[in-house]
């Protein structure tokens, strides 16, 4: 079985790229090949113009990493773990500066075990800055957070853009790809679908504008024959007609009058980045997280 | 080997240590409540009088004067059954196995020299039924000596070996010492490394430039500053509480540093090997519970059946008990040296292997 099967992509100093995908479609194996932690059995991998797998310790010197789920000793406060950082590095960091660009100067004195979930990632984030790396891999930085600790932990990553530093983040969370990231690669089953900036990716896979109307199963048929538009019906009560000019709306709205059938709840839809993900991933997102 | 890191490394773990409670309760209060209880159990003077019943069925003054010879040992001391009672079944209903009955007609036979028997009852494995009947019997010849009008001729002096016999104690220190050589790293190591392998802070680790033997070596320093706090701790309540005799050389030293190394690298090498946390308890456990119990700890090997005494020198403990044994109460360096030998060369070997085998990172 594998994890991850012959993927590419190249990402660009200073911006957030980010792997977007379903849980178990190689994200976290990705990124460890690529942070060194692991050997892939093929391919070449390139991470500032090294192997991280042979040259993984000259590599971490430079580079700051939160793994997934991340957890630590029980007992340093934060300050104490980055000042360990410190004196692993061989670095004079400036500990409270750190401490600070993370939000964690109130809990700098609380035992780490003691932290909440989204203060406990805080610290990663903390000493992921300690030996001041221009290159981060964040694996999954907000699973498992309130949607508050979840945009506190954004706000970081923003910060971290801003000052230049090139962040690799992976997430299931389509929301926190669009917030954050300058492009995205969409990862299903080892592969990757799609890349590109977010709008780029909508542009190249949207089936484009459409027109929905609530309706019976008559009214989508009377649709097809009269408006001459592509009509999918879902079954129920939902009929949607793809626009591909502008005056196609036009003619749906007329062809809807002249039916003369009950109709509701007309409105136009654009796809989002959620529907080509659905569309490129085959299941709505939800599904795929109660799945795992 | 960067000693700024091992420093780092060795504070951050043991300031975790002390405040975690459990750690530092298990290293340091432990040994001594153990050393108490056993010192008490085994070193606290006699144990007292045996209780035996009596049922007395002759209730003459002859045989009342052999009740009160039984007492006056101060070895037994006797309850006695009112004739009205069935005595075996007496002795069953209050769970007891010693018991002395002095048959009627033990007085006219005294007198008239018909041969009698008192019966003494007792459980052939129960060490306390040997002391009845060996009591009993002594009395018995006491009377028998009176009615044939003789006197002592042979009679007994005890003596000892040295003219400061060996107790229980000094030989218990040196095993709990052993015994917390052995269980405070052996625990702590299986259970850290496991559950550092679970937790992904060994690849965390992995992504700093901590090296491996780093991070062991950190913690074979702080398990032997930690044995040195302990072993001082329990030479304490042993010289103080029950008056061991312990010979302070350095010659100590060199088994205080060796063992924690041993057990902080066979810790590290059972959690890394197993699966899951679960399973490094069970093959923790099995690893360190024998080598509790057959090492010499709690009683000396000597008096453990052959089969089980060359079992215990397969056991690493058993050299570092052994070698205790030979510096801090028998004085006998040439022997603790033979000791120190094994020792370090099984350490280089554990140390060795579980470098080799504990993985920062994935393959």
């Amino acid at each position: 079985m594998q994890a991850v099967d012959g993927i590419s992509f190249a990402v660009r100093e200073g911006e957030v790229f980010s792997l977007l995908g379903p849980n178990g479609a190689g994200k976290t194996t990705t990124i460890e090949i690529l942070e060194g932690l692991r050997k892939q059995d093929d391919g070449t991998v390139r991470v500032l113009g090294t192997d991280p797998w042979t040259d993984g310790y000259a590599l971490h010197k430079k580079i700051g990493v939160i793994p997934q789920g991340f957890k630590f000793f029980e007992y340093p406060t934060p300050r104490e773990a980055v000042k360990y950082y410190a004196a692993l590095f061989g670095v004079k960091a400036d500990v409270e500066g750190i401490l600070a660009k993370v939000l964690l100067q109130d809990s700098a004195e609380v035992y780490f075990t003691r932290l909440s979930g989204g203060q406990k990632q805080k610290v990663g984030l903390a000493l992921s800055l300690v030996n001041d790396p221009q290159l981060l891999f964040l694996d999954e930085p907000t699973t498992g957070l309130d949607p508050q600790a979840r945009r506190a932990v954004w706000e970081v990553i923003r910060g971290l853009k801003k000052e230049g530093r090139t962040v690799l983040l992976t997430t299931h969370y389509l929301e926190e790809a669009e917030e954050l990231a300058d492009r995205v690669a969409i990862m299903n089953k080892g592969k990757i679908i799609t890349s590109g900036t977010p709008a780029e990716i909508i542009t190249n896979h949207s089936s484009g504008e459409r027109l929905l109307v609530h309706g019976s199963e008559r009214l989508a048929k009377y649709l097809e024959k009269s408006a001459k538009l592509p009509v999918e019906f879902d079954g129920k009560d939902l009929i949607s007609l793809s626009l591909h000019r502008k005056e196609d709306v036009m003619a749906a709205v007329a062809a809807i009058q002249q039916s003369g059938l009950e109709w509701d709840d007309l409105r136009t839809k654009r796809d989002s980045l959620e529907d080509i993900f659905v569309k490129l991933v085959g299941e709505p997102m939800e599904e795929l997280e109660a799945k795992a | 080997m960067n000693a700024r890191r091992v420093v780092a490394d060795f504070g951050v773990f043991s300031r975790g240590y002390i405040r975690s409670r459990i750690g530092a309760f298990f290293a340091l209060v432990f040994p001594v409540i153990l050393i108490l209880i056993f010192g008490a159990i085994f070193s606290g003077g006699s144990s007292g009088p045996v209780s035996a019943y009596v049922q007395n069925q002759d209730g003459s003054q002859v045989s009342n004067s052999f009740v009160s010879a039984l007492n006056s040992t101060n070895t037994i001391r006797l309850h006695a059954v009112d004739t009205s009672q069935n005595f075996t079944s007496y002795l069953l209903s209050h769970s007891a196995s010693d018991g002395i009955v002095i048959p009627s007609g033990f007085s006219s036979a005294f007198v008239s020299g018909k041969p009698v028997n008192v019966t003494v009852y007792g459980n052939p494995a129960s060490t306390t039924s040997a002391i009845v009947s060996g009591i009993t019997r002594g009395v018995v010849n006491q009377f028998n000596l009176k009615r044939a009008g003789g006197s002592q001729v042979i009679g007994v002096e005890p003596q000892n070996v040295k003219s400061q016999s060996l107790k229980y104690i000094d030989f218990l220190v040196p095993g709990l010492v052993g015994f917390s050589v052995l269980t405070s790293p052996m625990f702590a190591l299986v259970n850290i490394s496991s559950q550092y392998k679970r937790d992904k802070i060994f690849k965390q680790l992995s992504l700093t430039p901590l090296t491996k033997s780093e991070w062991l070596v950190s913690k074979i320093f702080f398990y032997i500053v930690l044995t040195i706090i302990s072993f001082f701790l329990m030479t304490l309540v042993g010289v103080f509480a029950f008056g061991a005799h312990i010979s302070l050389t350095p010659w100590i030293i060199p088994f205080l540093v060796v063992g924690p190394l041993l057990f902080v690298s066979l810790g590290m090498l059972v959690g890394t090997g197993s699966k899951s946390v679960e399973s490094s308890a069970v093959v923790g456990n099995l690893v360190t519970f024998p080598m509790m119990f057959l090492s010499g700890t709690f009683f000396p090997v000597s008096t453990m059946p052959a089969y089980l005494q060359s079992f215990a020198h397969v056991l690493p403990l058993f050299y570092v008990i052994d070698g205790l044994n030979n510096v801090m109460t028998y004085g006998n360096y040439g022997a603790a040296l033979i000791d120190l030998g094994v020792l370090l060369v099984l350490s280089a070997i554990i140390f060795g292997l579980a470098v080799r085998f504990f993985k920062w990172r994935e393959d």
